[in-house]
């Protein structure tokens, strides 16, 4: 039951540049840590994240194990139309989450 | 080299002379202590990692449990209403049991006679998102510990614990949290202990973690052994601890270094 | 310093009787291991310092979650515009932190994410621009460890 935090404005001016924000439950395990007895807690990541609009890439990003647990991104896009944002989360052991927002362009 | 410089200046801390309980108007929450960088994280919802887990537990309220097959919702309606400013108030006094349980024993207790369902584990994922959704309706309300004469003793029992000497560093809580918190320790602030925002998002742990986990972390790095989770003495120093903080408002689910 | 770490968080290891996970360090990414990843993204190309800003605290409170802004000075248009943002450590056990994609539309060259550091390091951004140049920022970052650090448990 993992959960995602998006942060979209609802409306905005045509030609805006406006600001995502996307927060993603996770632990980001990064495969180099061991176990008191000595085995290897298997790697267990996201490693890619993806923003669609309207199903057109925006904004992808390749992830390791570097990446901070409970993935945080911000980035930005200029808004042409209404529409919807898709994001996508994809990760070992077969994770694969999805959400969306709208935003309605005057 | 550092462990050496740590030693020393707890040794330090260990010799001076207790001071008294901090007056109201020094009360700092340990938000106060943060970079800027580490506010922002919990100034902001989206950015609050900590917010991901209230998310799971409005979920976990309105989901049918146990085999009473009922949800928090059913017998509490809206969260929102029904849950606000209640966490300022634990740990509070259970008469059935004759002793104060914290906000995560209480909702086990509901799980166990009202759902019938089996408790949650302690730090468990389930018990730490239902106990931060809960608290969140609180967040703003000051923390009003029961004047329920019942828990003084309790409170007593707590404070005691909190100006005991323990371990291998032979330190009480107060050594530092009452009489250093205006100093540093290896490089980090040392707080004042003021349990303001628990269940909390901990960048060490990276993840939400309890109040419970929090003490047994501070009494593992003073050497000595760790209480169990539930035990009584944890519950003691957690409705202490709310009797110091009183009047400091609620910040769950906060986030700290 | 980087061994007297080493030796600090063994010793919490051993005597945190209750702890259930230690955290074994493993090997540092070598410089050859970080040039061999940042090859791989640059090809033979040169990279520049220059036009990407690199905001990271020169002091973090503690190395698993820390925040880092990368912006690159760039009009955004269709004709000039930033590709991609690369991110690389020193002293991770890997090279790599991430890739950013980006494009024209983005309107703005600028990505923020929380990265986890093992030690004190340097961390270097490399934007890859429309015309195939590299350019690139690097900061140093004091990581700091809480004074009563708990292992996982």
């Amino acid at each position: 039951m993992p959960s995602a935090l998006i942060n979209v404005p609802k409306k905005a001016k045509r030609g805006d540049v406006i600001e995502i924000k996307t927060l993603m439950s996770h632990i980001m395990e990064t495969g180099y840590r061991h176990t008191a007895s000595g085995s290897v807690v298997p790697r267990d990541i996201i490693t890619s994240f993806t923003c669609r609009f309207n199903g057109t890439e925006l904004f992808r990003a390749d992830l390791f194990p570097a990446i901070a647990a409970n993935p945080f991104f911000t980035f930005f896009t200029t808004v042409t139309e209404s529409g919807k944002f898709e994001f996508e989360w994809i990760g070992d052991k077969g994770f694969s989450e999805t959400a969306q927002a709208s935003i309605t362009v005057e | 080299m550092r462990i050496t410089a740590c030693i020393a200046l707890l040794t330090a801390m260990a010799g001076a002379a207790l001071a008294a309980e901090i007056p109201l108007d020094q009360r700092r929450s340990g938000y106060s202590f943060m970079s800027a960088d580490t506010k922002a994280m919990q100034d902001e919802d989206t950015a609050n990692p900590g917010m991901l887990s209230v998310l799971d537990g409005e979920t976990l309220w309105k989901r049918k449990a146990g085999s009473a097959d009922k949800a928090c919702a059913d017998c509490h309606n809206d969260a929102r209403v029904s849950m606000k400013g209640v966490a300022a108030h634990y740990p509070a006094f259970e008469k059935a049991l004759g002793k104060p349980v914290d906000l995560e024993a209480r909702i086990n207790l509901c799980r166990t006679n009202h759902q019938q369902a089996s408790p949650f584990a302690y730090e468990s994922r389930e018990l730490l998102a239902l106990t931060a959704y809960i608290a969140e309706q609180s967040r703003g309300v000051p923390i009003e510990p029961g004047d329920d004469p019942e828990l003084a003793p309790f409170v007593e029992k707590g404070h005691a614990l909190f100006m005991q000497r323990q371990g291998q560093l032979n330190l009480a809580c107060a050594n530092c949290h009452d009489d250093n918190w205006d100093k540093k320790l290896a490089g980090s602030a040392i707080t004042q202990g003021q349990p303001t925002g628990y269940p909390l998002y901990r960048l060490e742990w990276q993840a939400l973690g309890s109040l419970q986990r929090r003490l047994r972390a501070c009494i593992t790095g003073i050497r000595a052994q760790a209480y169990d989770y539930g035990s009584p003495e944890l519950v003691e120093l957690e409705l202490y601890l709310m009797s110091r903080a009183r009047g400091m408002p609620v910040e769950t689910p906060a986030v700290r270094p | 310093m980087a061994n007297s770490e080493h030796t600090r968080r063994t010793f919490f290891g051993l005597t945190g009787g209750a702890a259930a996970m230690v955290i074994v360090r493993p090997a540092n990414a070598t410089p050859a291991m970080l040039q061999a990843a940042i090859r791989n993204v640059v090809g033979e190309a040169n990279v520049r310092t220059g036009k990407v800003k690199l905001d990271i605290p020169p002091l973090v409170e503690n190395g698993n979650t820390v925040p880092m802004t990368v912006s690159v000075t760039s009009p955004m248009t269709a004709d000039e515009y930033v590709k991609s943002i690369h991110v690389f450590n020193e002293k991770n056990p890997q090279p790599n932190i991430g890739n950013f994609y980006l494009g024209p539309r983005a309107g703005r060259a600028q990505v923020s994410t929380r990265i986890r550091l093992a030690d004190s390091q340097k961390v270097t951004a490399i934007a890859r621009l429309s015309d195939d140049t590299f350019w690139s920022a690097t900061a140093d970052v004091v990581v700091t460890l809480a004074a009563c650090t708990e292992e996982a448990i």
